[in-house]
């Protein structure tokens, strides 16, 4: 099994976290990881993306030629990949930030409107993690528990309110696809 | 853990303890990992420098104390420190010099690139020498030849090159350390300049103006170049067996490739991998041995063909070479090169 996974979007949406996160839990569940993240010199507001790897056996390649999901967080990031994506592949799109769909008719869609939701937090600054929720509700790459603990292992030792905001918007995410 | 971070704590751990750089993209977490831990370890120095002129010059001074000492920087700036790396070179300094090489010439971008292999593999300063080059192809192994390399330059008295590029720097896997060295159960040196209190001074110098002198030198780092050849060529082979066409890839290109090739074999095509580690000094006789069993060869590079002369030196005529690279920083997926290699195998009827 090699699951290939593209985040994408504005450098400042958190989309090297996202991937960063994915392949700690991977890494949790003891699964072969690897994660490629390729941003611009610039930090905020340049085009950010990273690819995740997850496998239960040696990585050849951690540069992904057909991914199976791609999470995408604004429209420049929808029109660059929506055609690499594998037939039969799915997408998550931030519905808050991406109007147009893409045409292929081959692929499963997933709307998260993740800026809206965070707009119901205390925190908003999360819209990433909502997306992540999302994402490993509909994929099951990993497990709810061991997201928990990844970003437990990240943000906890930082300020446990960062933790906490966190936690409640990868639920959120993960609730809010049935 | 990120490739940088990974070079960083494996150099500690090889008992590292002088880290002396100038930033530059893509190999800012190095500076930034060794900042905070060498202020942690006892003896630990760290160093920003003025320029990386001046950081390259620390290295010399930290090493013909006795100290083991890094530093590491992207394509511009090992251009800079190439003044340094000859001097380390002709006072038979140890010493490991990173490169987590990026697009040009001249400043070029912040992309991945195999570009300065030359600069690497052919001494890259002035004067008669050889580096040591490594080139790793995942974090794993970033941590161990950083590792090695430190033994690799106190044996030979030679500076190491790691080779490595954009992406294995910002590129995170998870690692297995290796374990922290003693400082004090380190071999003794018997060359370092640390005070002559109750010995004969000793003097270490690069001037050597007459030219038979010169020559003796010249001869001696010979020895010492054809010793490493002997004793210290890596390389790695997969999908051997019983394939008709033989990838050469070195570093992040051989991890692609390997990924393209895993495709063709799903569709029955006989294609295998040679991936040279140390590319100087180069394995030469490897790739010449494979000749007895494979007679086409396709070298992959990000770059516009610099290893290619490497494998064209080693092959003497025996086999076909075929290349294909991409330069300035551009990274092909594994389908991309797939499909390159594969029109390449059916041109040739080899399926």
């Amino acid at each position: 099994m090699v699951i290939k996974t593209i985040f994408s979007g504005f450098g400042g949406q958190g989309v090297i976290m996202m991937g960063y996160l994915l392949a700690t839990a991977g890494m949790y569940e003891e699964k072969h990881v690897t994660c490629l993240p390729s941003y611009g010199a610039e930090v905020r507001g340049g085009t950010a993306n990273c690819t995740v790897v997850i496998s239960s056996e040696e990585i050849a390649s951690p540069v992904a030629s057909e991914p199976e999901y791609a999470v995408l967080m604004n429209n420049p990031s929808l029109f660059r990949f929506q055609n690499q994506v594998q037939s039969g592949g799915t997408i998550f799109l931030n519905s808050s930030m991406i109007e147009s769909r893409p045409i292929r008719g081959d692929l499963e869609i997933y709307e998260i409107p993740a800026n809206d939701l965070a707009k119901q937090l205390p925190n908003n600054k999360v819209s990433n993690i909502i997306m992540l929720g999302a994402f490993i509700k509909k994929t099951e790459v990993v497990s709810l528990d061991t997201m928990t603990h990844a970003l437990r292992e990240t943000f906890g030792h930082k300020n446990p309110t960062i933790f906490k905001s966190n936690k409640t918007a990868l639920l959120l995410g993960y609730d809010y696809l049935k | 853990m990120r490739g940088n971070h990974v070079v960083a704590e494996a150099a500690v751990r090889a008992g590292c303890r002088f880290y002396f750089g100038y930033p530059i993209t893509p190999q800012n977490e190095v500076p930034e990992y060794m900042s905070e831990r060498l202020s942690k370890v006892e003896g630990g120095v760290f160093i920003q420098a003025e320029s990386e002129v001046a950081s390259i010059h620390m290295v010399i001074g930290a090493s013909m104390a006795g100290g083991r000492v890094m530093t590491s920087s992207s394509g511009p700036g090992i251009s800079l420190k190439q003044e340094g790396i000859s001097f380390l070179s002709a006072l038979e300094l140890p010493a490991v010099i990173v490169n987590m090489s990026r697009g040009g010439p001249g400043l070029g971008n912040i992309a991945p690139s195999q570009s300065d292999y030359f600069q690497a593999t052919r001494g890259g300063g002035h004067g008669d020498y050889r580096n040591i080059v490594l080139a790793p192809n995942s974090c794993q192994e970033l941590a161990n030849l950083t590792y090695e390399a430190f033994n690799l330059a106190d044996k030979y008295r030679t500076p190491v090159i790691i080779l490595g590029d954009g992406m294995l720097g910002q590129m995170m896997e998870p690692v297995e350390l290796p374990p922290e060295v003693q400082i004090k159960k380190l071999p003794h040196k018997d060359w370092t300049l640390t005070g002559a209190k109750g010995r004969p001074s000793r003097f270490i110098r690069s001037l050597i103006l007459d030219p038979f002198e010169e020559e003796e030198h010249n001869w001696k780092l010979m020895r010492k170049y054809e010793r490493i050849i002997k004793d210290e060529t890596r390389w790695e082979t997969s999908f051997m067996d019983d394939a008709k066409l033989v990838v050469v890839a070195f570093g992040i290109a051989a991890r692609i490739a390997k990924g393209a090739i895993k495709r063709m074999r799903e569709e029955g095509q006989k294609v295998g991998l040679i991936r040279p580690i140390s590319l100087w000094p180069f394995p030469q006789k490897a790739i010449k041995e494979l000749t007895k069993k494979v007679k086409h060869f396709f070298v992959f590079e990000m770059n516009m063909g610099q290893m290619l002369e490497d494998v064209k030196l080693a092959l003497e005529g025996n086999g076909e070479v075929h290349f294909y690279g991409r330069p300035g920083g551009i990274i092909l997926t594994p389908l991309e090169i797939s499909r390159v290699i594969s029109s390449y195998y059916y041109q040739k009827r080899l399926g």
